[in-house]
């Protein structure tokens, strides 16, 4: 397990360092941040003493290693907008994004997986077709449009939850749901396909021909081949949620990073989003890194 | 399912006419082309077929009730909108945008990504190392939020918004191409062209593009699908289609303040939206069934 840690551990390093780059340029290059730190007013001299003094006068290689260096030290900058420290700005906001993603992500692994074995149990029969349509319609329905549907029905009309915030677990209900519903189908798919593929597989007629039950068959040896990709999936959902939920947190105005990240890119605010940047794509190089040792653990095969 | 025209059967069909036997007995198929050719219809002939001009502003009537609310009437079946402009000429011109900019998104994209995965895995080795790390680089990246801050910086023209969103989608078409193309390399009729003195070129373009074509083509419909839904979300958050263009996902935004008592301002576009974005995947899948019905699960 470990071996396959240390095997992959240069390419994360690679993708993590480009990541930072990429990170870097794309926010520097694309506005002016002299003029965003000096105000609209400052004549050139303000400018320069301005550059001068957060040492964006020297040239950009040279400002990206400080920007680096910083960096590892946990150093994020300071926001533009509100003088903060952006270290703290994302800590207190990234609670409920957190707590967004993960619980949506057990929701959708714990319908989802279950509904890939039954579709994979039942091939091309009504529960298999009825499954894809809700495959379909999870991977088709716009979820920002959803959940306002939800908001006016469950939040509005039938007043069982609140309309907006993430003060308590209720408010986490209607969010959960729509992000759930919209990262299931791949469990869907995933798993059905991986339980078809083991069930044809040679272990699975040897492991049937001992009368092993069949529903022994699927939960302990189907499944177990089919968990694989589907640890994998997970790490990848987790990563992309934790970037992606910006959505959703519009919708049911939920305080988290996604929100955060809206509003600094509404306001110019570049060290924020390059940090959010950041912090989430080396978050997610981590999490792939630890679904493959995962998955070196469960099947002994990967560890090669 | 049961398919009558299997190649036994019909031992004088070419795979093409196979093909379009098969398209014509796959239900999915033809329900998803349908439907996709009702919105491409829309989209093309929407100035004969729009009552209004999406545009027009009629402030004497804000907010007119649907057709099937209390004062409402046929005029406007959907109603009108806060500034009075008719709902359903907007609805109708909306299918322009969505597909427009999903169709070049995921084309632009299908050329980037495709290119990247053929040069890897025909080539393997180290370009094929450059383009994993490539590849794992892009996975690697928050998209939504780049594309956010992209589009704040660079603005959403037509076409910034086609490259913007081309920068998300082509991932997938070039590990799909790449693990075909590993397993093509290989085979006789490359072996053949290579032992004939085709250049490189040539057995990239006219031996391997071709046999990956189809599997590209299910990865577009899919791509697409999700750009459209994408665009509408970007527009959704006002990084998008400005107004006063009539972008699906803009109409959500401006009708979300008045959901209470006009729902139908956020549900009809959503609908709209959920429609076309199902046929396209609906197609696909059928695509992916005909094109390869030995793949079929």
């Amino acid at each position: 397990m470990i071996r396959v840690i240390l095997r992959r551990i240069p390419m994360a390093l690679l993708v993590a360092l480009t990541v930072s780059i990429l990170g870097f340029a794309l926010l520097r290059l694309s506005g002016d941040l002299v003029r965003e730190l000096a105000g609209d007013t400052a004549g050139p001299e303000q400018l320069a003493e301005v550059a001068r003094a957060y040492g964006l006068d020297k040239p950009l290689p040279i400002q990206y290693l400080n920007w680096l260096w910083d960096l590892l030290r946990g150093d994020f900058g300071t926001s533009l907008f509100t003088g903060e420290a952006v270290s703290s700005l994302i800590a207190t906001r990234a609670g409920p994004t957190i707590i967004l993603a993960l619980a949506s992500l057990v929701v959708a692994v714990a319908i989802g997986v279950p509904l890939g074995v039954l579709a994979a149990a039942n091939p091309n029969t009504f529960t298999d077709r009825l499954i894809a349509v809700v495959a379909v319609f999870g991977q088709a329905v716009p979820n920002f449009w959803f959940g306002l549907v939800m908001l006016v029905i469950f939040a509005v009309k039938l007043k069982w939850l609140p309309v907006a915030g993430d003060d308590t677990a209720a408010h986490f209900v209607l969010p959960v749901i729509t992000l759930a519903l919209s990262i299931m189908p791949q469990f869907v798919r995933v798993t059905r396909s991986g339980v078809l593929d083991a069930m044809g597989a040679d272990y699975i007629r040897t492991a049937r021909s001992k009368g092993i039950p069949t529903r022994r068959l699927y939960m302990r040896h189907a499944l177990r081949n089919a968990i694989l990709p589907v640890v994998s999936l997970s790490a990848v959902t987790l990563g992309f949620l934790l970037g992606g939920s910006v959505i959703v947190e519009s919708v049911f105005s939920i305080n988290g990073l996604g929100l955060l990240a809206y509003s600094s890119i509404l306001s110019n605010d570049f060290p924020v989003v390059q940090a959010i940047v950041v912090i989430v794509s080396i978050v997610y190089v981590f999490l792939t890194l630890l679904s493959d040792a995962v998955n070196a653990w469960i099947d002994p095969r990967l560890r090669g | 399912m049961a398919n009558p025209s299997d190649r036994a059967g019909n031992p004088t069909l070419s795979p093409r006419q196979l093909m379009v036997m098969r398209a014509v007995g796959h239900r999915g198929f033809i329900i998803g082309a349908f439907v996709t050719a009702l919105y491409v219809f829309m989209a093309v002939a929407a100035p004969l077929i729009a009552p209004f001009d999406p545009l027009d502003q009629n402030l004497l009537a804000k907010l007119a009730p649907p057709v099937w609310q209390d004062g409402g009437s046929w005029q406007h079946p959907l109603g009108t909108d806060s500034v009075g402009r008719d709902y359903l000429s907007r609805l109708i011109f909306g299918a322009r945008i969505s597909i427009m900019i999903g169709f070049f998104a995921a084309l632009v994209s299908a050329i980037v990504g495709t290119s990247i995965g053929l040069l890897g895995g025909y080539f393997g080795g180290r370009v094929d190392a450059v383009v994993m790390y490539i590849v794992n680089v892009k996975l690697a990246m928050p998209g939504l939020l780049v594309a956010l801050a992209l589009v704040s910086a660079f603005g959403s023209s037509f076409v910034t918004l086609v490259i913007i969103l081309s920068l998300l989608f082509w991932d997938r078409y070039a590990i799909v191409v790449r693990t075909l193309s590993q397993q093509f390399r290989n085979q006789d009729f490359v072996l053949a062209a290579r032992a004939a003195g085709a250049s490189t070129a040539r057995i990239l373009f006219r031996e391997l593009l071709p046999n990956l074509m189809n599997a590209v083509i299910v990865v577009l419909t899919l791509e697409m699908a999700l750009a459209i839904v994408i665009e509408a979300a970007l527009s959704f958050l006002g990084l998008g289609v400005r107004p006063p263009n009539p972008s699906w996902g803009l109409m959500i935004s401006e009708g979300r303040q008045y959901m209470f008592f006009r729902p139908h301002l956020v549900i009809a576009p959503g609908v709209a939206i959920l429609g076309l974005v199902i046929a396209i995947n609906v197609l696909g899948d059928g695509f992916r069934d005909i094109a390869a019905p030995e793949d079929r699960r």
